[in-house]
């Protein structure tokens, strides 16, 4: 595979696979971090796969052959030379789909309170607007910004509606939103200035599970709509 | 126990981080300063990486509630047992009912307390330290307040009788026993000095999109660390740093140290609880080494970037920790050979 390998600082190396998001170039992410999951180097600390790039962080102590600590070459040289032969070999061949995590969203209402406006901005009824958002799949591009937050690609462009010229302060979790053409599901409170349309009784984010987050890059996500009610048992539920 | 009856002004329980979550989206939280830290813990006993209590600026006042060793390592907050000035960089006996107080930093930032046996809190994500913006983990997901009770963890066997023999070792009147030697190294150095050195960085993966003028002047001109700055980074006042042309950038991981730019040209150096990818262009990265420096600066420094090749920042990484085991021996021996006498 096409790849180029920079530092970042002096513990960290980026694996980048290619200039723009999409599914190709998600598909080569996919494989270094299956390839990663599978050999874990003694020195990788952890790695943080993105839109176009995987990131090693590694320990340069334990990266320097230990029978010889006094080599010439640099622990990132050593990096270099050791990632070189697997990734020129690693094939191109990571076109399965994740798994397909179905998220139930309540729409509109206190919880989405921004789809009035949503709906009028586009010329369309709040109805079209659920419609449009819960009837395709969406791909976890990446997960960052906050615990178990997805950057998810697939919304359609006729749904794209710039953030609020004020943020809120306080976006609770759950929260289902758009900001241009982005759609989002906020795992923890945080401030924002996503238009937000729904909310899902899923928690995103538990500390206390393996792994804590409910989604990882690669997964195929599907919103779907439910009812307030719904919604409220689904939260006694768990409760 | 340790009774907290003033919590100062951010005191958080810290260790070296959450290691092995940031690829769901966890940030890694941490001690600012990663090196003051392990020289606390080997002070008082302890694996290196055990949890501490991270004193921000303005330090808290602590009660003990039993007999323990503890080491003040880092910042210089003034602290005192029962009203009189204690050693930081050496162990201390403290006995039961003596109240530590710290006050305002005179040198530093940050001061780190390391008790033996750490803090017992569970740990969260495979650690104890505190992520303040989600609320977990370190004491209650939260800074300490007014009232806390913080546990001590069980020492190793060695430093419990060590313990036991200095309570028989002291008057009732004395309510702590010093030692006569103190760690005075490089690593205790950059906080007793007050000469400033340039921040040393390695150019980031974005370097050649800054304009020429920005590239001279992130070597050239000095920067203030603004008031709003925090354990999730330092805003930079002084020259904006443009790029060539405008250009959206895929977000993707960054580091601790790192120096990315916003659209607005002035710089951010990303700390322990940056988030774990962001989406602005990142013109340097501050070498590891030189991190425990930048964690020590108040809001309102001024300082200088100086580059250096990523080789050279390397060699003084593992310099530097060929120095801090060979500290943890003669730290080992020190215990053993000499009392608190």
């Amino acid at each position: 595979m096409n790849y180029t390998l920079t530092p970042l600082g002096d513990r960290a190396i980026v694996i980048e696979l290619g200039n723009e998001i999409t599914i190709a170039t998600h598909n080569l992410v996919q494989s270094v971090v299956a390839f990663l999951d599978q050999h874990p180097f003694d020195w990788i600390t952890e790695y943080i796969p993105a839109f176009t790039t995987v990131t090693i962080f590694y320990n340069p102590l334990l990266v320097l052959p230990k029978t010889n600590q006094t080599t010439s070459a640099s622990p990132y040289e050593h990096v270099v030379n050791e990632l070189i032969p697997y990734l020129d070999n690693l094939e191109e061949n990571h076109s399965e789909l994740g798994r397909t995590i179905e998220i139930p969203v309540c729409y509109g209402g206190e919880l989405g309170p921004d789809l009035p406006y949503v709906a009028e901005y586009h010329n369309l009824s709040e109805e079209q607007i659920v419609d449009l958002h819960s009837k395709g799949d969406y791909l976890v591009y990446m997960i960052g910004f906050a615990p178990g937050f997805p950057y998810i690609g697939g919304m359609p462009e006729d749904l794209a509606t710039p953030r609020k010229d004020n943020p809120r302060l306080k976006i609770p979790a759950g929260s289902v939103g758009i900001a241009g053409n982005q759609t989002g599901v906020y795992p923890i409170e945080t401030p924002g200035g996503w238009q937000l349309i729904g909310r899902t009784p899923l928690p995103l984010f538990d500390p206390e599970l393996e792994p804590p987050t409910l989604l990882k890059t690669g997964d195929v996500i599907r919103f779907k709509p439910i009812t307030k009610q719904e919604f409220d048992s689904y939260k006694e539920d768990k409760a | 126990m340790i009774y907290v009856k003033k919590p100062g002004l951010l005191s958080t329980l810290q260790d070296q981080g959450r290691i092995g979550y940031q690829k769901h989206g966890v940030i890694m939280s941490g001690v600012m300063d990663p090196v003051s830290p392990r020289i606390a813990n080997l002070l008082v006993g302890n694996d290196e990486n055990e949890v501490v209590l991270e004193i921000t600026m303005l330090g808290p006042t602590l009660v003990f509630e039993q007999n323990t060793i503890i080491a003040l390592c880092g910042g210089d907050l003034s602290p005192r047992i029962d009203g009189s000035p204690i050693k930081q960089w050496s162990p201390i006996f403290v006995k039961k009912g003596s109240t530590l107080t710290l006050g305002q930093a005179q040198q530093g930032c940050r001061v780190y307390l390391a008790v033996a046996g750490g803090f017992q809190v569970p740990k969260v994500m495979g650690s104890k330290s505190t992520y303040l913006r989600a609320g977990i983990g370190g004491y209650k997901g939260r800074a300490i307040q007014a009232q806390d009770n913080l546990s001590i963890g069980t020492p190793s066997p060695t430093i419990e009788t060590k313990i036991k023999e200095l309570e028989e070792q002291t008057t009732n009147n004395e309510r702590f026993l010093e030692m006569k030697w103190y760690v005075a190294s490089e690593f205790a150095a950059p906080f007793q000095s007050k000469s400033s050195h340039p921040i040393r960085v390695i150019k980031g993966r974005e370097y050649d999109l800054f304009t020429q003028e920005s590239q001279q002047s992130l070597f050239s001109e000095s920067f203030t660390i603004s008031s709003q700055s925090d354990r999730m980074g330092y805003r930079l006042e002084g020259s904006t740093l443009p790029l060539n042309n405008e250009i959206s950038l895929k977000s993707e991981a960054v580091a601790f140290g790192t120096i990315q730019v916003p659209s607005n040209g002035q710089p951010i150096l990303l700390m322990a609880d940056r988030q774990t990818t962001g989406g602005y262009p990142k013109i340097a990265q501050v070498a590891t080494v030189d991190l425990p420096v930048l964690a020590q600066l108040k809001p309102g420094t001024t300082i200088t970037f100086e580059e250096i090749s990523l080789e050279k920042a390397q060699k003084l990484y593992l310099e530097r920790e060929a120095n801090l085991q060979q500290l943890a021996q003669g730290i080992h021996l020190k215990s053993i050979q000499e009392g608190f006498r």
